[in-house]
């Protein structure tokens, strides 16, 4: 078909000039109002809705302190996830990026995050009353960058084998930790009644909303994943579509998970660039389907259009 | 001055609103004949499934963040809004094949599918931002696993899964006033431009070289 008839014929389709029958749209749509409604109320009243209850840093250093003090580590010597993240949160690296595409590193620093400083060093500082714990703090302050990724390599290297009292703190095979036993054992106690939890969060006023800080410390530890791998709520699990309990989540999301699902995507470093570029073609072209060609003509070459206007086409006897 | 000079702004936007779209066209009550399948249902079924959604959001919203946590009258709100959530997307994707298979741009309704699309996806970011500010683990979960994404492409450094207040915002003005806005233009649309009119299909009897969208003879059978 050229294009000349292609317009005509899509010309043609702009006014119906054939037979009208009666329709009461107000009528329609109260009906379509009450049935979603009592659809809703039926569904609420058999499944309710998930509500678990949120994770906080208290109840993760009370019931896995070896992952929070091991976590703790890695975010004083900047290995934690957040510690080499980049943008927003720092610029330990320059993001994800497709050939010279950056926008993680374009956009910057926009929630700045020293995982050292915002996650142990700034909370400990705050305590009062410990004067040991602040010799500590200091010490490694004031020791040289080569001494400090020493103590804490030696550190992590003790927290494999260390093992969770009854009473809620560890114990660490003796080394050469300089004042980490000293800055983790505070910073423990600390977590373990409920101030790190204040601590973190971000904002430096009365009211708080931003808890970028306390996610991202906890996103750093196992005390998430564990209950999402637990709830079937992981990435490879297609998580992302669901919620806990089973529930159905953004199920609509589907297609977004599918990608995380398959090579290259799976095991590529920069699988969010990527992915995001994908859905983001997709859904221009979902957008623009009146205008790609084939895509716009798959309508006509599947005629389900046949079953949807099947009393109109027996009515011409076509 | 003349009467010309003497038309008035609003007259003249009031006089171009009914001409473009009269009021027994906006609320018309005829319809084509070939409008006649369960597939239509699913149009108005978005739209009901949206209203719903805002008012079991506004009631949420008027009983502030944590209400529902510890309330049962809470929770049957929260409940609510969740399936009417699950509910629109669903008649809301159906809607969308149905348009899909019917070619619903033809004859100068681009925009309408155009405007269709986009509340689906302007939709999404608005259920993730309420699925983030749940303030239970599923907001803590989904908000730390979807930051990533958002950081990569660079929306993170002004759109912060992590922040609840930033998302609250969105989830309950910025998002819906934007599906709002783009489903109202949609509807518009689809009563000044009418429902799409069936492909012409090839003839198989003799009466079958009919026109499907306008002969005289057409309207006779119809």
């Amino acid at each position: 078909m050229s294009r000349r008839e292609r317009l005509a014929e899509d010309d043609s389709y702009r006014e119906w000039k054939g037979g009208y029958r009666s329709y009461d749209i107000v009528k329609e749509a109260c009906i379509a109002f009450g049935v979603v409604l009592a659809l809703a109320v039926v569904l609420t009243i058999l499944f309710s809705s998930p509500d678990e209850k949120p994770s906080t840093v208290q109840s993760w250093a009370r019931t896995n302190p070896v992952d929070f003090v091991t976590t703790a580590a890695t975010e004083l010597d900047g290995s934690s996830g957040t510690g080499g993240y980049g943008p927003p949160y720092n610029h330990a690296s320059e993001g994800q990026h497709i050939l010279f595409i950056r926008p993680q590193k374009w956009l910057g620093v926009s929630h700045p995050v020293n995982s050292a400083q915002d996650f142990v060093l700034a909370p400990l500082r705050s305590i009062t009353g410990q004067p040991a714990l602040q010799a500590a703090v200091t010490a490694y302050e004031s020791a040289s960058s080569d001494q400090q990724a020493k103590w804490t390599t030696a550190y992590e290297n003790g927290l494999t084998k260390a093992v969770a009292t009854a009473r809620g703190s560890i114990i660490v095979p003796g080394g050469g930790y300089g004042p980490l036993p000293t800055i983790m054992g505070g910073l423990l106690g600390f977590a373990q009644s409920g101030g790190l939890d204040g601590a973190l969060l971000s904002s430096r006023q009365f009211y708080q909303t931003d808890y970028t800080k306390a996610l991202l410390f906890m996103a750093d530890g196992s005390v998430l994943s564990d209950r999402a791998q637990a709830e079937h709520l992981l990435g490879g699990q297609w998580g992302m579509m669901n919620e806990t309990g089973g529930y159905p989540g953004q199920v609509w999301l589907w297609l977004y998970t599918f990608w995380y699902q398959i090579k290259p995507f799976s095991t590529s470093a920069n699988a969010d660039i990527l992915v995001m570029a994908i859905m983001g073609v997709l859904s221009l072209a979902l957008i623009l389907i009146p205008f790609i060609p084939g895509i716009r003509d798959i309508p006509r070459w599947i005629p389900i259009y046949k079953l949807i206007w099947r009393d109109h086409y027996r009515s011409l006897g076509t | 001055m003349s009467a010309t000079e003497e038309r008035s702004w609003t007259a003249a936007v009031r006089e171009r609103a009914v001409a473009t779209l009269p009021p027994d066209k906006l609320l018309a009550d005829k319809q084509p004949s070939y409008v006649a399948s369960w597939i239509y249902v699913f149009g108005v079924l978005s739209l009901s499934s949206l209203a719903v959604i805002i008012l079991s959001g506004t009631i949420l919203a008027l009983k502030g963040p944590g209400w529902w946590h510890f309330t049962g009258i809470g929770r049957f709100f929260n409940s609510i809004h969740l399936w009417s959530v699950e509910l629109f997307f669903f008649v809301m994707v159906i809607h969308l094949w149905g348009k899909y298979f019917m070619a619903a741009w033809r004859g100068g309704r681009k925009a309408v599918w155009i405007t269709g699309a986009i509340t689906f996806l302007v939709a999404i970011p608005c259920a993730l931002t309420g699925y983030v500010s749940q303030q239970n683990f599923d907001a803590q979960w989904i908000s730390t696993q979807a930051k990533d994404a958002m950081n990569a492409a660079g929306i993170g450094s002004f759109f912060n899964l992590l922040n609840f207040g930033q998302m609250y915002s969105y989830h309950i003005l910025l998002l819906p006033a934007a599906v709002v806005a783009i489903v109202i233009g949609h509807i518009l649309l689809v009563r000044k431009h009418g429902v799409v009119p069936p492909f012409k299909v090839p003839a198989t009897t003799s009466r079958a070289s009919t026109d499907a969208a306008g002969s005289d003879a057409q309207e006779s059978v119809s």
